[in-house]
């Protein structure tokens, strides 16, 4: 079918306010040409002729919401993804991090939890472990629960063993997980003082101070203005001199917060928070 | 009367760098329109294709950045690792959707959605590649009315992606490598051409 672009763009904006109108989640601040290409797939998938025609299934039904909501989730992510990240969190900032006698660690957006046991790796083998909280967000219910399982597909484990060693890994990555049929279930230690909860970036607000704020691969789904109300909060939330991680990609150049921020490692996205600011 | 374009886009996958090294440098220095290019290549790739690209080339060669603005007369090549979106306002997306046509980047992604923000004020380039991926963007190209070029299969050092192209949709132009960047200097013309 070939409906008129403009008709579409008003299906769109039609679709994305019934269902902050019915449901809470609010959408109209993400990137359009993204959306635009999840629908379609839906659209295709369902057999739906329009966007009109899903807006209905969604406000009617709320199964095809749960489903909506998990196409507009981009839950792809891995184990010690951007090795040279994971190396300068160990090798620089948490040594920083390591001169508080306690804190605290925000993962936002944290998918099915791969970033946040990389993490807890890294802490584990600086021996910083008990001293810091973790807590683990994100806005898709179904993917936390798969987090708080912490179990990977074993297919994937030689890929993250390699992620590990390029991120200075030393000990040997097996001992940090046990194989069970095709999953690999990481060690249950690595979960502890982890608190998953959900966490909507759009329309919930600042939950503590926090030492470390890690949100990758993230705001480049947002548009621009909501990656400025997005690094805003991370600016309520950090303490002075506290960190923020972005995705490799990411950055705050184009930010209105940019001037509260200095860079600790340029290349690999990791920001300070000015003391003044 | 001349047509009025918006923007170029450009698919190229194995024998790539080659390719590019041949058509960029040969743009001219004052070209009209913004270009973008995905190329495929390993999610551990630097930058080094639009670094190198950039030595050669008298126009500014560089990696797309998220949410930054279009503007004539610079390529924007896209991220390994990161599909490359267009939206409606000009400006650039990049994503960690997974593969499409197992390719991330992807060309349909990058054609895609930049058919919806240019329409027929899109004139869109497939050239050597071993594979499928573009032709399905291409094809939306045409359906908005766009230009479609497709780089001549036996002057293409891998023949499928063109050849997929040519199946997929009626193209306008099938040029052999040498003469693409020449069709596009006079199609486009300089960013003074261009004002509107
Ligand atoms: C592409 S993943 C990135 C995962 C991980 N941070 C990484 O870089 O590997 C994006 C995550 O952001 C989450 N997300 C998207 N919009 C969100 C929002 N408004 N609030 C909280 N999380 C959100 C998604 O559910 C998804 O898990």
């Amino acid at each position: 079918m070939n409906v008129h672009p403009e008709t579409e763009r008003i299906e769109l904006s039609l679709l994305l306010e019934a269902v902050h109108l019915k449901y809470g989640y609010d959408f109209r601040n993400y990137s359009m040409a993204h959306l635009k290409r999840r629908i379609e797939h839906r659209l295709s998938l369902s057999g739906f002729a329009s966007i009109s025609m899903l807006q209905h299934a969604v406000l009617h039904d709320e199964a095809m919401f749960r489903i909506f909501l998990q196409d507009l989730s981009i839950n792809v992510s891995e184990m010690f993804r951007d090795p040279s990240f994971y190396k300068a969190l160990r090798d620089e900032i948490l040594p920083m991090l390591g001169t508080y006698p306690s804190f605290k660690i925000w993962h936002a957006g944290c998918s099915a939890g791969q970033e946040v046991y990389s993490m807890a790796i890294l802490l584990h083998e600086a021996g910083m472990r008990d001293r810091g909280q973790i807590y683990a967000t994100d806005f898709n219910r179904a993917i936390l629960k798969q987090a708080q399982e912490a179990a990977f597909p074993l297919a994937q484990l030689k890929d993250y063993t390699a992620k590990y060693q390029q991120a200075g890994g030393e000990n040997s990555f097996a001992d940090y997980y046990t194989a069970n049929n095709k999953r690999a279930l990481l060690r249950p230690f690595l979960k502890e003082r982890i608190f998953f909860s959900e966490h909507n970036l759009v329309t919930d607000g600042v939950f503590g101070e926090m030492h470390l704020v890690v949100c990758r691969n993230v705001l480049i789904y947002f548009d621009r203005e909501l990656q400025d109300r997005v690094v805003g909060l991370f600016v309520d939330s950090l303490c002075p001199g506290g960190f923020l991680c972005l995705g490799s990609k990411e950055s705050l150049k184009f930010s209105r917060h940019a001037d509260k921020f200095e860079p600790v490692r340029e290349k690999e996205k990791i920001f300070r928070k000015r003391r003044d600011a | 009367m001349k047509r009025i374009f918006k923007a170029v886009v450009m698919g190229v996958s194995s024998g790539g760098l080659e390719a590019l090294k041949t058509l960029v440098p040969v743009l001219r220095p004052d070209f009209g329109v913004p270009v973008l290019i995905v190329q495929h290549l390993s999610a551990q790739a630097d930058s080094y294709l639009s670094t190198r690209l950039d030595e050669v080339s008298a126009l500014l060669v560089k990696e797309a950045e998220d949410k930054e603005i279009l503007q004539a007369g610079v390529v924007y090549v896209a991220p390994p690792d990161y599909h490359l979106l267009v939206e409606v306002d000009g400006s650039l997306t990049l994503s960690v959707d997974p593969k499409v046509n197992f390719s991330r980047p992807s060309v349909d992604v990058l054609f895609e959605t930049a058919s919806d923000a240019f329409a027929d004020k899109l004139v869109g380039v497939i050239l050597t590649g071993a594979n499928q991926d573009g032709a399905r963007g291409l094809a939306r190209i045409k359906r908005r009315g766009g230009l479609a070029i497709v780089q001549s299969p036996d002057s293409a050092q891998a023949d499928a992606m063109p050849r997929a192209a040519l199946e997929s949709t009626s193209v306008d132009h099938v040029l052999p490598l040498h003469e693409i960047a020449p069709f596009l200097n006079k199609l486009i013309g300089s960013s003074h051409d261009n004002t509107h």
